[in-house]
């Protein structure tokens, strides 16, 4: 009655997970629930619970080490069953080293030994040839799929379409636990029936070590969140027909208005940041026709406006969504906001917390760049970068002055959005922010 | 002593569907059954009693209806005897049919009680046999009386199922408690024989795991054929005498009594889990008295694995079939799909049938689900209209969101064969969409599954 611990998929993208840390060490008693080990995955650190009572007998995933969803990671039994066989029969699969010291160029250490090849190879050779006898595993064990190829179809539900589209879910990169890998339902709710963990993210840095010689190199393993980024980022700028339109804006009213709400007292203080957002989502209301995404075969249009918001974290950058943003007040999306953000850097945000956005805004403004472009967050149809707010000379009233001026980039999918439609959007932010009172006009 | 890869214990429905599916997987199968293959099912329960219901609607179906359908037959004379042997003669046939598949796939049948022993070892009389790969238990449930106030099972005045379905004649008059599915098909072959049936329930509502409505039209239905229904009634005593028995009821916290020739006992089963050596096997229960298994029905002795009624509710036939299924592909090494236990239909083949799978609106109430009724009157239905069977419904609960079927139920004369589309739909989870997508025959019952699918988004054709 042994119980195999497997890697569990515990966001909706996630195809493979690297063990963090072990919270419970051979030899421990464990019961069903109890938290075996924190694993990272693409987009946060999560739990990995107990499917079973006994013993855990066996650790088979080192920390550090990353594996594929649904592999072995460990084994639970009671103390005196023999458990011998189960890893055999699971393939012997090895989880993939991570180099935690840097590697010198020495050819000997070249990465042939542990090619993905060789390794997929063993497992399959290992794995369907389990004894009969052998316990089975305590969960309905899909055979972990590899995501599926570009131009494969991909087989899911209905309700799984259903539920992946409502929420901006990419099928093509989930594995699926039904009949012949198909996706089901369970497998996009796995990601927000898991518990999260309060997690600084301290670990993270298992990569880095100091320069030891001159002109050595250093290999720096793929975080999770990482490798995401670069995934959805091949899939944007690639197939994706991008073209930007620019525009600066007269910021004089907008610290006018900012300074005065913030003279209120209230605790919570306005960010221009905050004001933009505001003011995209009420633009977006008036322009429906950039609030969409790109759906191959269509294009879904939405009334509601579920602001994606980037924030750079330690490893990389994540979008956490502000839900219905243009039904809330500058206060609600300035406390809010600020929550999201905190949490993204502690990663300690819910799937569902940083998917369904149907429109993104990127500020890097605090760091000085005057204007920048962005790489559309597919399948939405655009995206705003926001430049530093600073003082240029314009004629204004027909006089040389100094004003305060901020540049926006929006990036647009032209599938879904032409130029001067895109333009009229940028037109209609422009008003509001020269005029915060069209805000609540 | 022989030998077996597999010794499965009970030749019910799930025990003989299990040794036919590992005999296909290549292992050396035998079944042990004390009595006829194919257990309750075949022989007092599923099967008989279907033929019998059949006699039953035919019965009214030609006192009353046949002359609206330009068929007069003149005097009627019902025969419950004829009637039971043509249920008897149906059993035997299916039984029959149990021991040429088990010679077919040679699964090795042994007559006699089996009693486990440690080790993967079945006594059976004084032979032992051991299973090299595997026992599995299946030894099902019996009917049962409530001793504690009276109504111990004397198979006179008071009886089971195994007894009414030997009886020669019908009594006149006939309590039956319970009125879950045995009870209320028991109360419609009966009532249309003749007998003045009064069906109790303790729960508020006859079917009562059946959504609200559904019971509601078979207590209409009933009523109107002259059931009396009581439900939330409570059986306090009974007098059983040689002829008759009286029943103190208690309705509404007023006591009344109740006489009649016969009590039938249709109120749970019991589980047959003494003296089949579960103890020297070291296989334990669970606290209310089912085989505790886990997810794959392994039970806590190794290699010891448990299926059907014992292993837990439903206590329906088609469980116990599947995982018999399920349980061989496991033992053979395979992986199995999972089996939805939230995904097994019910049906109770009165006049006419109701049929569900799935949550109820009050579950889907009380789990605080966000849903839509998708509903339509087989009144509307041409073919329901073309048989005078238009009393029923379809109704489907979907999910606001995604459309997903939460739930079906389904009153018609043929309900139990309608619901299986909802059962494949919600397998492969299709949501209201798929159902309607799929163009359905016309004239059929089933397009009334089409318009209540089409009714859950608010486009209903002929509603």
């Amino acid at each position: 009655m042994a119980t195999k611990v497997l890697m569990e998929a515990l966001s909706p993208t996630m195809t493979e997970g690297k063990v963090m840390k072990w919270l419970k060490h051979e030899g421990d008693q464990v019961h069903a629930g109890d938290t075996l080990a924190e694993v990272e995955t693409d987009k946060a650190i999560m739990e990995l619970s107990a499917r079973g009572d006994g013993v855990l007998r066996q650790v088979v995933v080192p920390e550090g080490s990353t594996v594929e969803v649904g592999k072995l990671v460990a084994v639970i039994a009671r103390p005196e069953e023999d458990i011998s066989g189960i890893a055999a029969a699971t393939g012997g699969q090895k989880p993939r080293p991570q180099p935690a010291e840097p590697k010198s160029p020495e050819p000997a250490e070249a990465p042939a030994a542990e090619a993905p090849g060789h390794r997929d190879t063993a497992a399959r050779q290992l794995a369907p040839k389990a004894p009969p006898d052998t316990p089975k595993p305590e969960k309905p064990q899909p055979e972990p799929q590899r995501p599926v190829q570009p131009g494969e179809r991909i087989k899911a539900s209905p309700l799984a379409r259903k539920v992946a589209r409502d929420r901006g879910v990419d099928l093509a990169v989930m594995s699926g636990t039904g009949p012949g890998g198909r996706i089901v339902k369970r497998d996009l709710e796995g990601a927000t029936a898991a518990p999260l963990t309060t997690h600084p993210s301290a670990p993270l840095r298992a990569g880095h070590a100091p320069r030891t010689a001159p002109g050595a190199v250093r290999d720096v393993p793929l975080s999770q969140i990482r490798k995401t980024i670069a995934k959805r980022l091949v899939q944007s700028l690639a197939p994706i027909p991008h073209f930007f339109l620019t525009s600066e804006i007269d910021m004089e009213r907008a610290w006018d208005a900012r300074e005065a709400l913030n003279a209120l007292g209230d605790e919570q203080r306005i960010s221009f940041n905050d004001i933009v957002v505001k003011a995209v989502a009420l633009a977006l209301v008036q322009h429906p026709e950039c609030n969409a995404w790109w759906q191959d075969d269509h294009i879904r249009y939405f009334s509601d406006v579920h602001l994606g918001m980037a924030v750079a974290v330690e490893e990389g950058l994540i979008t956490p969504v502000i839900r219905n943003a243009e039904a809330k007040s500058l206060r609600e999306i300035a406390i809010e906001s600020r929550d999201l953000v905190e949490r993204a850097r502690a990663r300690k945000l819910k799937p569902e917390e940083y998917t369904g956005s149907t429109f993104s805004v990127s500020n890097l403004g605090m760091f000085d760049i005057e204007q920048f472009t962005a790489v559309i967050n597919p399948p939405e149809a655009g995206i705003l970068a926001v430049g530093t707010m600073a003082p240029r000379p314009v004629a204004h009233d027909g006089e040389l002055v100094l004003r305060r001026r901020m540049r926006v980039t929006m990036s647009c999918d032209h599938r879904v959005i032409d130029g001067a439609t895109g333009a009229r959007f940028l037109q209609t932010l422009k008003r509001m922010l020269e005029n915060p009172l069209a805000m609540v006009w | 002593m022989a030998n077996f890869d597999v010794i499965v214990v009970g030749g019910g429905p799930g025990g003989y569907v299990c040794a036919i599916r590992a005999a296909q997987l290549g292992l050396n199968t035998a079944v042990v059954e004390r009595d006829k293959l194919g257990g309750v099912c075949v022989n007092v329960g599923c099967i008989p009693s279907k033929a019998l219901l059949h006699s039953a609607y035919v019965a009214n179906l030609v006192r009353h209806d046949a002359k609206d359908f330009g068929v007069e037959p003149g005097t009627v004379t019902l025969n419950f005897g004829t009637a039971i042997k043509h249920s008897r003669r149906v059993s035997e046939q299916n039984s029959k049919g149990v021991e040429f598949l088990m010679k077919k796939h040679k699964v090795t049948v042994i007559k006699g009680e089996g009693v486990l022993a440690a080790g993967r070892k079945v006594k059976v009389g004084n032979e032992t046999h051991a299973a090299a790969k595997a026992v599995v238990l299946a030894t099902g449930t019996r009917v049962k009386g409530i001793p504690q106030i009276g109504l111990e099972i004397n198979q006179t005045t008071v009886i089971s199922s195994d007894e009414a379905l030997f009886l020669e004649t019908v009594p006149k008059t006939l309590a039956i408690v319970g009125a879950g599915a045995v009870g209320t098909e028991f109360a419609d072959i009966f009532s249309a024989f003749g007998t003045k049936v009064t069906l109790i329930e303790v729960l508020p509502r006859m079917l009562p795991i059946e959504d609200a409505e559904s019971s509601a039209t078979i207590a209409r239905v009933f009523k109107k054929r002259g059931i009396d229904v009581l439900a939330g009634v409570k059986v306090k005593a009974a007098t059983v005498g040689k002829n008759g028995v009286i029943l103190e009821l208690e309705v509404g916290g007023n006591a009344q009594k109740l006489e009649v020739e016969k009590v039938l006992m249709a109120a749970g089963r019991a589980l047959n889990t003494q003296n089949v050596g579960l103890e020297a096997a070291g296989v334990t229960l669970d606290e209310r008295g089912f085989v505790k298994v886990d997810q794959h029905l392994r039970t806590t002795a190794e290699g010891v694995y448990c299926i059907g009624d014992i292993a837990g509710p439903p206590m329906l036939a088609h469980k116990g079939s599947r995982e018999g299924v399920h349980v061989a592909e496991v033992i053979a090494g395979q992986k199995p799909h999972p089996i939805r236990y939230d995904n097994i239909p019910s049906v109770t083949y009165c006049h006419p049938e109701v049929a569900s799978i799935g949550l109820t609106e009050d579950q889907c109430k009380e789990q605080k689900l966000e849903y839509v009724v998708g509903r339509f009157n087989l009144s509307a239905n041409g073919r329901a209209r073309a048989a005078n069977e238009t009393e029923g419904f379809v109704k489907i609960i979907r999910d606001q969101k995604y459309g997903e079927i939460l739930g079906a139920h389904i009153v018609a004369s043929h309900a139990s064969e309608m619901i299986h589309e909802l059962a494949v739909a919600r397998e492969n989870e299709y949501t209201v969409e798929e159902i309607e997508l799929a163009v359905h025959a016309h004239p059929t019952l089933s397009e009334a599954v089409a318009e209540a699918a089409l009714d859950a988004m608010g486009r209903v054709i002929h509603g």
